[in-house]
């Protein structure tokens, strides 16, 4: 299969070469190794943006049961509409994943890990196997890595069956635990109550990558870049109505505007930032940071055009919602439905303004009220759509009939 | 003389389909500094364990936080979010029944987000929860009707379904799916799968279009449930309901040639003011007797009678079985297993099909009766089998499939026509206008007259053991069980304890074995020096850990006689009996068996003077002759977990 390659600027990646990183990594102690995560101020590239390094003290702190071990799980189910960079992370550059995940064992001192691997990336598995069958021939896995008695890791891969809730840390963990892929509740944290009950991290496929450059080239040269809250390089998944759309490196903290002019998208009159389940941000707010003090997200830039129905975006995401609901928590199960509902009424001009009212405050009840992330955030395109395109909303029957809005 | 044992075989439980688990966070709380925290809810401060919810928490001080899928049975899962609460510093809102309380924390729990949270949670339930309220088994007794009205919905804000979109599942004798009014709570799921490891419903589909089904959604009676009915007990709503039968019974009633008789097991009876509004644990037996002579029963007949039948039956067999092993050598299946719980029978003979062996081949009291009214009964009355009609009030969902059970013909006749659950017999009664708590106590028709109180503790864990071992002991000893347990209660077996094991050495034989079974046992000698390991156990969960280690050959496997229930507490907490339940429901209730027990003039089966009058009259070959063998025993069906 040809895989066509998305890459439209260079990568920090290219210039590293495998093994450095974690050969550099091996060198220092385990608490040594977590404040050097912490002077490099990385925050997770999944989206949410939790300091890697405080995750992996509190999975190093964590007490294990007896008989088992701690994990690593490497976060490969990229579901994220509009999200494809983990793939090329994956296709170029598994190496460095691989070397975060061991970093990350190290720290925790985990022994085992898991690639959870999204399933339409199947095709990708013969090449990680091999991957990780060579950096077993050459010591990189397996026992005593780096000539560390007692430091013993080996990584397997574990496919996703091509749900988009398993992309969620918890229900990732049940799914790899034989169950329905369904999100837990939050306490327990996975960091001391993950897989099989133990202590584990599950990570970004990015932020492992990451952590590897980390080590290569120094924290300081990672924190030199991005903004004061959202240190370093991050990659961009940019699609929909610009020149250029692929996978890009900037550093965080860089406007949309900025954004666009790169990807050749000036034109567009909103972008959806952080996939479906972020946020929509119409032109006017084009001077927004994507940094997580400002517009956090897991990489995912989708351009609307002049010509694009934002209700159909809307809509457009709405559907996948409800059918990607886990199903389990009332306000999302039944509350992307409603709003869905309410999309196709709002087609057909049928949709009081005091029932949208009413839709927006059940989208605010989803926000609070949701089980976990997915929930939380699938109002989110609805809710700001709503707020910056209330005439491509309203009055729908009226256009439908030919009319000027 | 006795030395109690208390076992937990096995691993941990099955892997459960879905992910609740019990709030333990953190693991190692025990340890904390003091083990306490405070939290300030509503402006009140209250010190709790570390790890307590804040549901538990918010109860300390008084404060009510309304839930829906959370069930003190059953593990955590926070899925309907009706009990969110703010917790400041939080960005979202928490599920209170999930949420563990490990550092002091301020919680509010009716801001404007909290309220509008929860009535958009009910309306949302609400959309898509269709049936009406005044055709509903649960009318009056429904916890989504209930917070309807404490949040005040007056319009179904987010519509709501008119037409059905799921058409009922009715196959089954004992239980009812109308998926209609399913609001996916997964109560039933977290039964099915956690608490009662049986495994017939799941959540399959996502997101708008999950439901709960079965195995390849076929028809509850064409898979592995057991109709404990235990589901039911823990369906919020009207979605899980037991398969009604009152309405044959009302005809027979009616039918001047019919002549209906009707048994009344003992957990009913301590249950079934409850739906008279009276506090659990109030015995109801006399006052019942009245109300069913009321609305027109023929005769009332307490099924206590054939529970002393089956102690001397399978007590009996026991007895025939140990001989067989110890004295003639033979190949002998023991542990011998009680079979008067047809959920814990259809449990091992769809998953241990290899231990049918094991089944006592006594029937259970319910169809010893039916057999016993249509042949004996009918004799000495003149009626023909024909035109009796029998119905059994029973704590139990399940005992509606065994009595169609096709081998359950043995009078010539179906030996009990219709089976009862306690809501049901309640409504029954309230369809009379008969107030039950306020009328006159009464007692139960000859021939069978007032039963013994071994017979009552059937309706508890461990009193079908109690009541074998009151007799078994006195036969073989030829000692007064008092002279053995003050008051002749086996107190070793009684309790909540999942799983319980007893050893009691025999400490002397009688010279003689009683005339009506020498034949089958011509002297206790052999049982000379030797320890009767008895078990018990209750909830179908238990029962598999302890039929797991007899299949390991573990400390179960040398046991001589195990009693299972295949519900939690035992009959009293049927799949029949009033809803809600909870373990201090199940506990009240049993509180309320024994003292009948207590109570009683006659405590030992064997001493029964109406069941030696059936062996006199009747059964004149005696326990297990050949009779009692037509009549009283049965065989089973090896069912398997296979599902075409």
């Amino acid at each position: 299969m040809t895989v066509i390659d998305s890459r439209k600027t260079p990568l920090t990646f290219d210039s590293i070469a495998p093994g450095v990183g974690l050969a550099a990594a091996l060198k220092l102690s385990r608490s040594d190794l977590i404040a050097t995560v912490a002077a490099s101020n990385l925050r997770g590239r999944g989206g949410a943006g939790f300091p890697t390094a405080t995750k992996w003290n509190l999975a190093a702190a964590a007490k294990v049961s007896e008989g088992e071990c701690k994990f690593v799980v490497c976060n490969a189910d990229e579901g994220e509409p509009g999200t494809f960079k983990d793939r090329v992370l994956l296709t170029e550059y598994a190496p460095l994943v691989f070397e975060g995940m061991t970093i990350a064992a190290r720290a925790i001192g985990a022994t085992r890990g898991i690639l959870y691997l999204r399933g339409e990336y199947v095709y990708l598995r013969p090449p990680l196997d091999a991957e990780l069958a060579r950096l077993r021939r050459a010591g990189a896995l397996g026992r005593n890595i780096g000539a560390l008695a007692g430091f013993d890791f080996d990584i397997e891969i574990r496919m996703g069956a091509g749900a988009y809730v398993c992309g969620e840390e918890t229900a990732l963990i049940e799914s790899l635990e034989g169950q329905r892929g369904e999100p837990r509740n939050r306490p327990p944290f996975p960091v001391d109550t993950g897989f099989r009950d133990q202590p584990t991290v599950v990570n970004n496929v990015e932020t492992l990558a990451t952590v590897t450059a980390i080590f290569a080239n120094g924290p300081e040269a990672f924190r030199a870049l991005g903004s004061e809250r959202s240190a370093g390089f991050k990659l961009f998944s940019v699609s929909g109505d610009c020149d250029a759309p692929g996978v890009y490196e900037f550093p965080l903290g860089l406007t949309l505007r900025e954004l666009l002019e790169k990807v050749g998208g000036t034109n567009a009159k909103a972008v959806q930032v952080g996939g479906a389940s972020g946020v929509c941000v119409p032109a006017k707010a084009f001077d927004r940071r994507l940094a997580f003090e400002d517009v956090a997200t897991g990489g995912s830039i989708i351009v609307f055009g002049p010509h694009r129905d934002m209700l159909a975006v809307a809509k457009n995401f709405m559907e996948f919602f409800r059918e990607e609901s886990c199903g389990q928590c009332t306000p999302c199960r039944e509350g992307n439905h409603k709003l869905l509902e309410g999309i196709l009424m709002l087609e057909r001009g049928e949709c009081s303004t005091a029932y949208l009212r009413e839709l927006c405050l059940l989208g605010e009840t989803m926000q609070l009220a949701s089980k976990c992330g997915l929930g939380q955030s699938s109002p989110n395109a609805f809710l700001s759509i709503v707020e910056h395109f209330p005439e491509e909303v309203l009055g729908r029957s009226f256009a439908a009939a030919g009319g000027e809005r | 003389m006795s030395t109690v044992k208390e076992t937990h075989p096995g691993t941990d439980r099955a892997p459960v389909s879905q992910n609740p688990r019990p709030l333990n966070y953190p693991p190692d709380s025990s340890k904390a500094i003091g083990g306490e925290v405070s939290v300030q809810i509503d402006g009140q401060d209250v010190k709790v364990p570390i790890g307590t919810s804040l549901l538990e928490a918010a109860k300390k001080v008084g404060v009510h936080i309304p839930t829906l899928c959370h069930h003190p049975d059953l593990k955590v899962a926070g899925v309907c979010r009706v009990c969110v609460v703010e917790v400041e510093g939080q960005r979202t809102l928490q599920a209170a029944c999930a949420y563990p309380v490990t550092s002091p924390l301020k919680v509010h729990t009716h801001t404007r987000k909290v309220r509008q949270a929860r009535r958009h949670i009910v309306d949302l339930m609400l959309s898509t929860h269709c049936g009406e309220c005044y055709s509903c088994k649960r009318n009056n007794n429904c916890e989504l009707q209930t917070l309807a009205k404490e949040y005040g919905v007056d319009f179904y804000r987010f519509g709501h379904v008119k037409t059905s979109r799921i058409p009922k599942d009715e196959s089954s004798y004992s239980v009812v799916r109308d998926m209609d009014k399913c609001i996916l709570c997964r109560r039933c799921v977290r039964t099915c799968i956690d608490l009662q490891e049986v495994g017939v419903l799941e959540a399959i589909g996502r997101g708008h279009e999950t439901r709960i089904s079965t195995y390849l959604d076929k028809a509850l009676a064409e898979v592995v449930c057991i109709n404990c009915g235990q589901c039911i007990n823990r369906c919020p709503t009207g979605a899980l309901h037991a398969n009604d039968t009152s309405d044959e019974v009302w005809r027979a009633i009616d039918d001047p040639t019919k002549h209906v008789v009707i048994q009344t097991a003992p957990s009913p009876r301590a249950a079934i003011g409850e739906c008279f509004g009276l506090e659990p644990g109030v015995p109801m037996t006399g006052q019942l007797n009245t109300a069913l002579k009321l609305a027109g029963f023929d005769k009332v007949f307490d099924t206590n009678f054939t529970a002393d039948l089956t102690i001397l039956e399978e007590g009996t067999e026991l007895l025939v079985r140990l001989h067989d092993a110890l004295v003639k050598k033979q190949p002998t299946a023991l542990p011998q297993f009680t079979s008067c719980s047809p959920g814990w029978v259809k449990f091992l003979e769809h998953f241990y099909p290899e231990y049918i062996p094991n089944l006592s081949s006594a029937k259970s009291p319910q169809q010893m009766f039916g057999a016993v009214i249509k042949t004996w009964y009918a004799q000495r009355n003149g009626i023909d089998p024909k035109d009796i009609v029998t119905v059994a009030l029973m704590p139990c969902s399940a005992k509606k499939f065994e009595c169609n059970r096709p081998e359950m013909g043995s009078s010539g006749f179906k030996d009990v026509d219709f089976g009862l659950t306690t809501r049901e017999m309640a409504q029954m009664i309230q369809e009379a206008g008969i107030h039950l708590p306020t009328l006159a106590k009464s007692g139960f028709d000859d021939p069978f007259g007032d039963a013994t109180g071994s017979g009552v503790i059937f309706g508890a864990t461990g009193g079908v053991m109690e009541a074998a071992l009151r007799t078994v002991i006195e036969l073989v000893t030829g000692l007064k069980v008092e002279k053995l347990f003050e008051h002749a209660n086996i107190v070793p077996v009684r309790g909540f304890e999942g799983v319980r094991m007893i050893e009691l050495p025999i400490p002397q034989v009688a010279a003689e074995v009683p005339e009506i079974i020498r034949k089958h046992v011509p002297s206790f000698d052999f049982l000379k020096g030797v320890t009767l390991k008895v078990a018990v156990a209750h909830g179908t969960a238990n029962a598999k850990r302890v039929m797991e280690d007899i299949r390991a050959g573990g400390p179960f496997s040398e046991c001589h006689f195990i009693e299972f229930m295949g519900c939690p507490g035992g009959c009293l907490g049927g799949g029949g009996q009033p809803i809600p339940t909870s373990p201090e429901i199940r506990q009240a209730r049993a509180k309320a068996i024994y003292a009948e027990d207590a109570g009683s003039a006659v405590r030992k089966s064997h001493e029964n003077p109406a069941v030696l009058r059936l062996y006199t009259e009747f059964l004149t070959d005696g326990p297990c002759g050949h009779k009692s063998h037509e009549l009283l025993h049965t065989h089973y069906t090896s069912r398997g977990k296979q599902i075409g």
